[in-house]
């Protein structure tokens, strides 16, 4: 299970801009680098990530190798009501990892 | 969320942390540049955070035959274990020489659980070695007034001021007499241990002392001491006393 | 020194040069704008010119002061990495502030080009030179 640290809040004022910050624990193998065997090491880094607010979009990113490693994504988001902040990771080897944040909205 | 309230008790140490000394003396966080602060700074930002969360949960899992954690015996970490990596290296009765906290924590986990691997970086290790020391962020580096580790932390002087590898450099020549300048445009600071273990970009990871004195070694094109030699635990305890007084900032983020 | 030349530990990235060319690097773009010129303007790419380490580079790429509806994607591309890419943003209806901060990697000193996307189709560019320098004593 991927580690992960999120920052959201867990309450808002209706209209206010809030700020989500996501860090997962990640190595993004970017596949350029070579091992001590001096073979080079197969690319594995997450690829995708979208954020859903009531299952509306927030951000949606496509991340390349040149993303570092445990990678962090900072965005925001418009807190309209209450309700269920979505965060999915996809990459390769199958990677896919999905955490939530419940917000209430006043 | 777990994350928010070990913050906020760190909060109280925050203020004091990387401070420079009247006498001088500066953290390794003075020389970084001011993205890379605000990424020690910030516990939203911080990746060395992603293992102090890890050592959080590894404290509370039951391992072993018996079932049992670190909290059995230690309860709440935030109580149990403040003050304690600030105070390592320290001299270890059954074997009669200092261990690094690293060591420490191993005997404790080989109590619970024989098999557990702890040697080098080893991750739930590491996790654990982040955590304990998180519980001592903000408070002054305090080397045990311990006689018995005299003799070692002499030779760790020693070696400190003693050139080494290809490059025929002691650990003086740059951290003391060029501290400030640049090596190839990477500011050299002056290697004091205020942040391990540390979130090195270098790395792309979280490591211990011992890992990075090891690149040290690498640096001048010395051959590293064995993981475990007595050699780093000599050096980390004349550097831990070359940096009493200072606040530890674990996790650090370094270059 | 040339950075190929000390490829003798691990880990160590090796640059092909038949990948980083600046071809690539406006191909990528192109994929991006679809073709459309590039305006100087509107977006603001937030990157310090002298890293610590190439490794780990936390970089934002926003368009402040145009009205959230009008921006609809953001890209960051690079010159001198193993590929141009860096990352691609799109903004959906819940968006806030048309801004993205990450961290990433720059293989060594070189520009970071990062593209707004609006909604009525044009394509707005900003460049900025970033000097890496190499980590002393690695392992």
């Amino acid at each position: 299970m991927a580690r992960t640290l999120i920052t959201a809040p867990s309450s808002a004022r209706r209209g206010e801009v809030i700020t989500l910050r996501v860090l997962l624990q990640h190595p993004m193998e970017s596949g350029f680098r070579v091992g001590a065997d001096g073979q080079l090491l197969p690319r594995d880094i997450v690829r995708h990530f979208s954020c859903s607010y009531n299952g509306e979009r927030v951000i949606a990113v496509e991340l390349f190798p040149a993303i570092a490693a445990n990678p962090y994504l900072e965005f925001s988001a418009l807190a309209l009501d209450s309700g269920t902040l979505d965060f999915v990771w996809e990459g390769d080897r199958g990677f896919r990892h999905s955490e939530q944040r419940t917000i209430s909205v006043a | 969320m777990r994350a928010w309230r070990c913050a906020l008790l760190a909060l109280a140490g925050l203020a004091a942390m990387a401070q420079p000394l009247p006498d001088g003396r500066r953290s390794g966080f003075e020389y970084m540049g001011e993205s890379t602060r605000a990424m020690q700074r910030d516990d939203a930002l911080n990746p060395g955070m992603l293992w102090v969360l890890e050592g959080e949960t590894a404290w509370s899992q039951p391992v072993g035959a018996e079932g049992r954690s670190c909290a059995s015996c230690h309860g709440d970490a935030r109580r149990s274990m403040r003050g304690v990596a600030a105070r390592y290296p320290a001299f270890d009765t059954a074997r009669q020489r200092p261990i690094d906290l690293r060591q420490r924590i191993a005997d404790c986990r080989h109590k619970l659980q024989p098999q557990a691997i702890t040697a080098g970086d080893a991750p739930p290790a590491l996790a654990l070695q982040a955590y304990v020391a998180f519980q001592s962020r903000g408070l002054p580096i305090t080397p045990p007034d311990d006689p018995r580790l005299e003799p070692a932390r002499e030779r760790g002087r020693q070696l400190f001021h003693q050139r080494l590898g290809q490059l025929d450099l002691a650990c003086s020549d740059c951290h003391d007499a060029h501290a400030g300048r640049r090596l190839g445009g990477s500011p050299i600071p002056q290697a004091h241990p205020t942040g391990y273990p540390i979130y090195r970009l270098e790395w792309q990871g979280l490591g211990s002392l011992q890992r990075r004195l090891r690149a040290c070694l690498s640096g001048v094109r010395a051959a590293p001491f064995a993981w475990g030699a007595p050699e780093w635990i000599e050096l980390e305890l004349f550097l831990a006393w070359r940096a009493r007084g200072m606040a530890l900032e674990s996790p650090g983020v370094r270059p | 020194m040339k950075r190929r030349a000390l490829v003798m530990a691990a880990g160590i990235v090796v640059l092909p040069p038949a990948w980083a060319t600046p071809e690539a690097l406006a191909a990528a773009i192109r994929s991006f704008t679809g073709g459309e010129p590039l305006r100087e303007g509107k977006v603001q790419l937030d990157v310090a010119t002298l890293v610590d380490n190439g490794n780990t580079v936390p970089v934002t790429v926003s368009v402040p002061g145009a009205p959230a509806a009008e921006v609809a994607a953001l890209a960051l591309f690079n010159e001198r990495n193993p590929q141009s890419d860096v990352l691609r943003v799109d903004f959906g209806p819940r968006a806030a502030t048309r801004s993205v901060s990450t961290r990433i990697r720059l293989a060594t000193s070189q520009q970071l080009v990062a593209v707004a996307r609006l909604a009525d189709g044009s394509c707005w560019v900003q460049r900025v030179d970033v000097v890496v320098t190499l980590a002393a004593c690695i392992e």
